[in-house]
């Protein structure tokens, strides 16, 4: 795994850890794989999993049961805000990279319908 | 946290050129520092200074709260920067070799890492690839209960294959309990197992710090700020 943007590690983990949640590869109310196996999976110090767990835990994505593990919520609530989060970061980079391309925000709807039309 | 390693104001000469200068470094236990730097940064000189095999001219040593002597060099776990075995020797009297040796010896540990590493016990050193005696040495040392492991250039001029397989040794070693030093100028592929890095160059602490606090402060991975000050 590299992590190539200027972000810290566990930043950068906890980013991926999220994405699989939204994309169903972790399930709600899950066990997340132990810091451990997590460790060896992303090859990162123990610590930096350790440090990503507790920052999912802050932002009550996870939850830890003493003996037990991590878990993912079962709040269908914060999943789905979850979720609208990262759409929303996902449009807001999206629309930063069009606009770098000289784009107004005003035209962004007509090309976007454009391809669905189109089928793409 | 308890510091495991405490250096005070180091200093080491080799005739009158200065090889470290002033070092302070203090490393507390579960944690895994890696020492940046070029060749003749004075990486080594640090390693060896901390293994007793060479006594500095000022500053003070402290290894789990002893100068280096007997005791340090019984908590110490070293791998160094080329192949410690003798040529003859086959994977089973490498074994034996260290099993005589340390008291700390794990043979339960050197099993499953011998497996992992993919190295059968008839092989001999002398028929070993560069990265195989690589493998062979770092399973030997992990391998031992010890409070401080310090790796001397673990991945230096082996395949990514191997590279890999000791990544995954050092990590699934990792414990609690104990520290790890690791010295490597190939940052780019070790930057993410380190808890603290040492920028080390022409024998001075240029940078060192929380890798992860580095990272934030100076918006880059430590590949890129070594680049930036080696570069």
């Amino acid at each position: 795994m590299n992590f190539d943007s200027g972000l810290p590690i566990y930043m950068q983990i906890v980013e991926i850890i999220k994405t699989r949640i939204v994309t169903g590869i972790l399930k709600s109310g899950e066990k997340l794989p132990s810091v451990r196996d997590m460790a060896t999976e992303l090859k990162v110090n123990p610590n930096t999993i350790q440090r990503s767990y507790g920052e999912l835990e802050r932002e009550n994505i996870v939850f830890t049961q003493r003996g037990m593990g991590t878990f993912v919520t079962d709040e269908e609530s914060t999943l789905k805000g979850l979720k609208a989060t990262m759409a929303r970061e996902k449009i807001i980079s999206f629309m930063e990279d069009m606009e770098r391309l000289g784009y107004g925000r005003d035209e962004l709807p007509g090309i976007i319908e454009k391809m669905i039309v189109e089928g793409k | 946290m308890e510091n495991i390693v405490e250096i005070k104001g180091l200093t080491k000469r080799y005739d009158r050129k200065e090889a470290l200068r002033n070092i302070d470094l203090s490393i507390e236990k579960g944690k895994v520092v890696g020492i940046l730097g070029p060749n003749g940064s004075g990486k080594t000189t640090l390693i060896k200074l901390l293994m007793g095999l060479l006594h500095p001219n000022k500053g003070d040593i402290r290894i789990d709260g002893e100068s280096p002597g007997m005791h340090t060099k019984s908590v110490i776990s070293y791998l160094p920067d080329r192949n410690a075995l003798y040529s003859w020797m086959t994977v089973k009297d490498a074994l034996q070799m260290y099993q005589d040796f340390y008291q700390d010896f794990d043979d339960k540990k050197a099993e499953d890492l011998l497996q992992f590493m993919k190295l059968d016990r008839t092989m001999k050193v002398s028929n070993m690839s560069k990265g195989m005696k690589e493998k062979l040495n770092l399973a030997l040392v992990l391998s031992r209960r010890a409070k401080v492991y310090i790796l001397d250039e673990p991945i230096a001029g082996v395949d990514p294959v191997a590279r890999d397989q000791i990544l995954d040794a050092i990590i699934d070693n990792y414990k609690e309990d104990s520290a790890m030093i690791i010295t490597t100028h190939l940052v780019r592929d070790m930057e993410n197992i380190f808890d603290q890095v040492v920028f080390l160059g022409d024998g001075e602490i240029i940078l060192s710090g929380e890798a992860e606090s580095l990272r934030e402060e100076k918006n880059m991975q430590i590949d890129d700020l070594y680049k930036e000050i080696f570069g």
